[in-house]
């Protein structure tokens, strides 16, 4: 489970930033899209990977799952959604104000 | 503590939070109203400040809990020296920034206020917070206020600056919650001197991955600090912007350098045992090789904006070679020279505004224009103000460069490099910044259209930031002992760990060594142990 975990956070994490890499600002804000979620799912996991049990206490349960992560990952993604939705106004107005979509404003 | 006092940590936060949201629920209202209520919340926001730091310069350390949680548990703020200084200066440099705003600029587009109220929140909670991740969370803050605030105005040039800008900042902050989370999977822990007692006792399987996260954070810090060869967006950037976002970002890039040196003396300090002074030698060169390329990017610079924020390269260059150095003379020197240089850069930046409002089509490009109609009051400032940064006698910036030098006789390794990279470099700012002033000032083009006259009360900012420089050598031994008086409460971050995690808590080694075993604690499945540093009453259940 571990090395499937790590396996996806690394295969979304390189996406990402192949996709960072290129001219256009379309597969810019993809890329920046996958690392925050490599980064999300790295956080979450972060907590260590259990299954079926309650990150609360409860009367009678001798294990329990971190919250805390669950808590920090909330935060992330909420804060990486808002950045993305402005990352994708900010790429929409630079291709109205400098009639391309090149990362530089100017094809090459 | 009375109640005043306990809460009070929190205000420097709270105050540009409540004026910010006020002025979202006033967004129709006149514009005088709006500019009035600001301007108050800047004015507020400075006695505050000045509260704080006359609080604390006594060498006490205030620890704000946030929902009365005990220290590694909840979020706590923390005052000390460093902090409530860098405050001070923020609010120093926004009461500037905002008389300059108010005479214009700010109504180039919407929302400018909520956005510069929103940034100084951001400001403050990163150098109040004692808590790794709220740190990203108000850098978080003060990135999307800054890039509300870069854009304002609109434009193609700053369209393209800022996605520059913006994209690197979201890469960057995907970093640096990939080293939070490291290190909170390593140690279990996000509360700094929490974490500055785990890293000391860490076993040795996992040095490696702590190494890894911590120089991870590292880059994300120099990356916003401007340390080459990660300061390529800056001067994109801060030549777009316009006049007083851009006099306020001029402390943006000094948060960088105070999570580098708040993280690397607390966390990876002198007692972190195999992790002490983990990125002491990459700073240094950093800091001389950011020195030097900034520099050289100010000589290049054909507009009076690119080497104005080419000045913020070599400033930063000049704060992390002091603070790479170490120890207190050198941290103290680089304190000094942060606060004056910030100061004088921003009121660089609101004289090119002028400049180049005066110069009118010819804008701050540097050849020859229009004669200016008031070129003995622009020149001057422009003389006292080149003359600070480049740290020529009698203003702060040779002041700061002293202290720089003098602290450097102490590395007689580093010393040689020091005083030749340092004293090269201020030689050829000079060259740039003279020879920008007599080409804006001295020589003119006979067939160019008439400038027109500048606005004085845009002029009345400038003046008084180029006062407060002189202030700075008029007070430099106060000052300077209040730097000094932080930076060694940076360097044995004793006081901090006690007023953070209670008193004890520095001395409860063994405690934390069997803590740090691993935690195969087993009814915990997280990393997080739950290690009681405070009387167990104050912990919530759930704990």
């Amino acid at each position: 489970m571990e090395a499937l975990i790590a396996l996806v956070i690394g295969l979304l994490a390189g996406c990402g930033i192949y996709l960072l890499l290129r001219a256009r600002t379309f597969p810019v804000v993809l890329g920046i899209t996958l690392l925050s979620y490599a980064v999300n799912l790295f956080l979450f996991v972060m907590g260590r990977l259990s299954i079926g049990v309650p990150a609360i206490i409860e009367p009678g349960r001798s294990a329990y799952a971190d919250p805390l992560p669950q808590a920090l990952v909330l935060t992330a993604i909420v804060i990486g959604f808002g950045m993305t939705a402005f990352v994708v106004v900010l790429a929409l107005r630079a291709r109205a104000d400098l009639g391309n979509d090149h990362v530089d404003g100017r094809e090459p | 503590m009375s109640a005043v006092t306990a809460h009070g940590v929190i205000a420097p936060i709270l105050v540009p939070l409540l004026t910010g949201t006020l002025l979202v629920l006033l967004r129709g209202s006149a514009t005088p109203l709006r500019r009035t209520l600001s301007m108050l919340g800047v004015q507020l926001l400075l006695g505050v400040s000045l509260w704080l730091l006359l609080q604390v310069a006594d060498g006490e350390i205030l620890v704000y809990r946030l929902g009365n949680w005990a220290a590694p548990h909840g979020i706590v703020l923390v005052a000390d020296r460093l902090a409530a200084g860098m405050v001070l200066l923020t609010s120093v440099l926004a009461l500037f920034a905002m008389m300059h705003a108010i005479q214009g600029s700010d109504r180039r587009g919407r929302q400018f206020h909520v956005l510069f109220q929103f940034l100084l929140m951001g400001l403050n909670g990163a150098f109040l917070t004692g808590d790794l991740f709220n740190l990203f969370v108000f850098f978080e803050i003060l990135l999307i206020a800054s890039y509300g605030l870069l854009l304002h105005g609109g434009g193609a040039a700053r369209s393209r600056a800022g996605l520059h800008y913006v994209v690197i900042n979201l890469v960057g902050s995907s970093l640096f919650l990939f080293a939070v989370g490291t290190l909170y999977g390593v140690l279990g822990t996000l509360n700094m001197a929490d974490l500055s007692q785990r890293v000391a006792a860490l076993g040795p399987e996992d040095i490696g991955l702590v190494r890894a996260a911590a120089l991870l954070l590292f880059l994300v810090f120099a990356l916003k600090a401007a340390l080459a060869p990660l300061h390529l967006w800056l001067p994109g950037a801060y030549s777009a912007a316009g006049p007083a976002a851009v006099a306020l970002f001029a402390i943006m890039t000094k948060v960088g350098a105070y999570s580098i040196l708040r993280v690397y003396s607390l966390i990876f300090g002198a007692d972190a045992g195999p992790l002490a002074g983990l990125v002491d030698p990459w700073m240094l060169v950093l800091g001389l090789i950011t020195l030097v390329v900034g520099t050289l990017g100010a000589l290049a610079s054909q507009r009076l904006a690119l080497l104005v924020s080419h000045l913020v390269v070599v400033s930063a260059g000049s704060i992390l070679t002091a603070f790479g150095l170490g120890g207190e003379a050198a941290l103290s020197a680089g304190l000094y020279y942060t606060f004056q240089s910030t100061l004088v850069v921003a009121a660089l930046f609101m004289l090119t505004e002028n400049v180049a409002r005066t110069r009118g089509a010819f804008g701050d490009e540097l050849r020859a224009g229009p004669m200016l109609p008031a070129a003995n009051l622009l020149g001057g400032l422009f003389l006292v103000l080149a003359l600070a940064v480049a740290g020529l006698p009698p203003l702060s910036g040779f002041i700061g460069k002293v202290l720089i030098l003098k602290a450097s006789v102490g590395a007689p390794a580093a010393m040689p490099w020091i005083m030749a990279i340092v004293l090269i470099t201020g030689l050829l700012t000079l060259i740039a910044l003279a020879r920008a002033g007599s080409t804006l000032f001295f020589k003119t083009e006979t067939h160019a259209r008439t400038a027109s006259l500048p606005n004085v009360a845009k002029l009345v900012p400038v003046a008084a930031l180029a006062g407060i420089s002189l202030l700075f050598v008029v007070f430099a031994s106060p000052i300077h002992g209040y730097a000094q008086a932080a930076a060694a409460q940076l360097v044995d971050p004793g006081g901090y760990l006690e007023a953070v995690l209670g008193a004890g808590a520095t001395d409860n080694d063994a405690d934390a060594d069997t803590d740090t075993e691993p935690a195969k604690m087993a009814e915990v499945a997280g990393p997080r142990r739950t290690t009681v540093h405070s009387p167990p009453d104050q912990i919530m259940p759930a704990h």
